[in-house]
């Protein structure tokens, strides 16, 4: 530190050594940022870690803002909302972020778990990144179901009692979960109120611990790339890897730039389409619930609908339930049914390419039959089909495929 | 190869999607409404206060929010769209008490205040349009055996239904309504019975969601300044990013 500097300077100099003595700040920032090597060939695939890192603080914000004027109760809980989108200052415009935010949260983390698909991300050294990945997605479910009821109008509530009465396919004792998780008989006040619980503090704080932990495994063993190739194999004298940069400056200002982009496209819904075509906020989910009164058709959120369809592709109801939680849980052990020596589809065959390709078809198609109203049950049950020959077959085509050999450095 | 897979990626998605999102209107008419019109607006409030809000309400609506948004004087609307003894304040509530009307008709009448957006304009605007009478009384093709009395007879007149048997398959025959057409004319000329209607279902797309008048306003420039931030995020991006690109 410079001698001659004001006292101004010196008492900044000062507070920082006092601070860093302390508390470690300058290593911390040097880890996680200024010195945290990321593979300098990230493409647009990269982006959606850190939109979704972005939605995540859009949605903690406008949620605390949305709970300060939102009710809990069963009698006031839709007029609330309505108080929030007239008489609440830029209440409309939070409550708009946060309805879109949700919708949007899915769109990125369906983008980042399909980059990491497609680069082989969950590879050794990566299997607890994408383990807590998983995690994340998991809760992220649960968060965005319960929050999906707090409106209380007539998809929420009706919604509420399609998903809680799938427990009941548990055998023995499925009629006293269901009780115990609405609190009541039917879904009712008690339920709204917990739910409300378990959204605003129990998972916003399970999913932002799973996010440090997720960022703390990731940043431990370093950031895969398209190539899937080890960066850390070739270092200069200084032991810097030569395909890389500091994340700081060089890809905060790209996220910059891309989160521009994200927002540019944000704005546009929470302005101008905001109810998204009836997918982001139903038609239906203006009537306020109506125990008396069933809608004649109760579709699930659009990022719901691919897991909705693999259920009703079962006739059997606990078949149905065990088969919709099999495709979430199945995603946790894509890092051992992935047997190929190469990371990125870069340099897999042409097996793996049309696999994945058939896989996000059959993803997509699914998507849409949960939605519709009178899905074929042969269709419904032939992408089901793929959905999960996807996974099982994995071992055998990644152990088979004639695979391209991998370059030693990163490509452009 | 890689960013063909990319394309095809997205491509793959997006054609997916495509007919996901596409609209499905049904046959409902087109309501063709412009809620940005004052005017229009303005005239709807008064024919939804005098026709709608007797048995009505439109429970999350204020008063005052009609002299903001509307441009109307606190005096126009306590003279004309207040019934009762109602404050500037209050909500927009019917004078006509629920649980006796529920009793009177069999179903109270809903609230209104939201049904531009739970059914959408062009059923409000199909809907008003469709009543027929028959033997046993009204009659709607929109919404059959509707509880409601068609309480704008005097402004549209009297429609009728056009029918039509028809023999299915198997030989039973039964009469279908094909088109209505008007028996007895009202005060208003069809044309004008339309935009009366139109201007209802404005107003009621209006109350729907109010803040619909400012957030689209709003939105244009928030479009623009995020256009400027991501143009000078790019150039900062070009720039730190000169040296690694060589």
């Amino acid at each position: 530190m410079a001698k001659t500097a004001n006292p101004i300077s010196r008492s900044v100099d000062a507070l920082d050594q006092w601070v860093n003595e302390r508390a470690g700040v300058k290593s911390f920032y040097k880890q996680h940022l200024s010195e945290y090597w990321a593979p300098k060939n990230f493409n647009l695939w990269y982006f959606f870690g850190s939109l979704s890192l972005l939605v995540l603080v859009n949605q903690l914000l406008t949620g605390i803002f949305l709970t300060m004027h939102y009710k809990p109760d069963a009698e006031h809980a839709f007029a609330s909302i309505e108080y929030i989108m007239r008489d609440v200052e830029w209440g409309w415009l939070i409550r708009y972020m946060h309805s879109t935010g949700a919708s949007l949260f899915f769109a990125v983390v369906y983008l980042h778990m399909f980059r990491a698909l497609l680069y082989g991300s969950y590879k050794k050294p990566r299997e607890l990144v994408w383990i807590l990945g998983v995690a994340i997605f998991l809760i992220l479910m649960a968060e965005s179901f319960m929050g999906y009821v707090l409106p209380w109008g007539q998809m929420s509530y009706w919604g509420a009692q399609v998903i809680i009465s799938l427990f009941g396919a548990v055998p023995f004792v499925g009629e006293a979960l269901v009780e115990w998780i609405r609190g009541d008989y039917f879904v009712a006040d008690a339920t709204l109120n917990r739910f409300f619980a378990l959204h605003v503090v129990a998972l916003p704080m399970v999913l932002v611990l799973l996010v440090v932990l997720h960022l703390a495994a990731l940043h431990e063993v370093g950031s895969n790339n398209p190539d899937g190739v080890d960066i850390k194999a070739k270092k200069d004298d200084k032991g810097r890897p030569l395909d890389a940069v500091p994340f700081h400056p060089y890809y905060t200002v790209k996220d910059v730039f891309g989160a521009g982009i994200f927002l540019l496209i944000a704005a546009f819904i929470i302005f101008f389409w905001p109810e998204g075509g009836g997918y982001f906020l139903k038609p239906d989910n203006f009537v306020m619930a109506n125990p008396l009164v069933t809608p004649d058709h109760i579709p699930p959120v659009w990022y719901f609908t691919p897991f909705y369809a693999i259920l009703q592709a079962v006739p059997d109801k606990l078949m149905g339930v065990v088969l919709m939680g099999v495709a979430v849980l199945i995603l946790f052990f894509v890092p051992w049914l992935d047997r190929s020596p190469v990371r990125s589809l870069r340099y897999r065959s042409w097996v793996s390419k049309l696999a994945l390709a058939l896989f996000v078809i059959a993803f997509v198609r699914l998507g849409m039959l949960g939605l519709a109203q009178d899905s074929s049950t042969f269709e419904l049950r032939f992408w089901t089909f793929l959905y999960f020959a996807f996974f099982i077959l994995m071992p055998v085509w990644t152990s088979f495929e004639k695979t391209k050999p991998v370059p030693e450095r990163v490509t452009t | 190869m890689s960013k063909l897979i990319r394309f095809a990626a997205v491509a793959i998605l997006l054609a997916a999607s495509g007919p996901l999102l596409a609209a499905k209107a049904g046959n409902l008419d087109s309501a063709g409404t412009n809620v940005f019109d004052r005017a229009s607006l303005q005239r709807g409030a008064a024919l939804f206060a005098n026709y709608c809000m007797g048995c009505h309400s439109a429970q999350y609506q204020r008063y005052q929010r009609l002299v903001d948004d509307l441009d109307l004087s606190e005096e126009l609307v306590e003279q004309y769209l207040i019934k009762g003894d109602r404050e500037i304040t209050d909500y927009m509530l019917s004078s006509m008490p629920y649980e006796e009307s529920a009793d009177w008709f069999g179903k109270g009448p809903p609230d209104l205040t939201l049904t531009a957006r739970s059914r959408g304009p062009d059923w409000i605007y199909t809907f008003l349009r469709s009543y027929y009478l028959t033997d046993d009384g009204w009659n709607n093709t929109v919404l059959e055996n509707p509880a409601m009395p068609h309480v704008l007879w005097d402004l549209q007149g009297i429609q009728r239904a056009v029918t039509e048997t028809i023999t299915d398959d198997e030989g039973n025959s039964r009469t279908i309504v094909t088109g209505l057409e008007l028996d007895q004319s009202g005060r208003l000329t069809p044309a004008d019975y339309d935009r009366a209607i139109r201007d209802i279902t404005a107003f009621m797309e209006y109350i729907a969601e109010p803040a619909i008048l400012v957030r689209q306003r709003i939105g244009v420039w928030v479009l623009l300044f995020l256009t400027v931030f991501t143009f000078l995020a790019y150039l900062l991006y070009v720039e730190y990013w000169k040296d690694v690109k060589k």
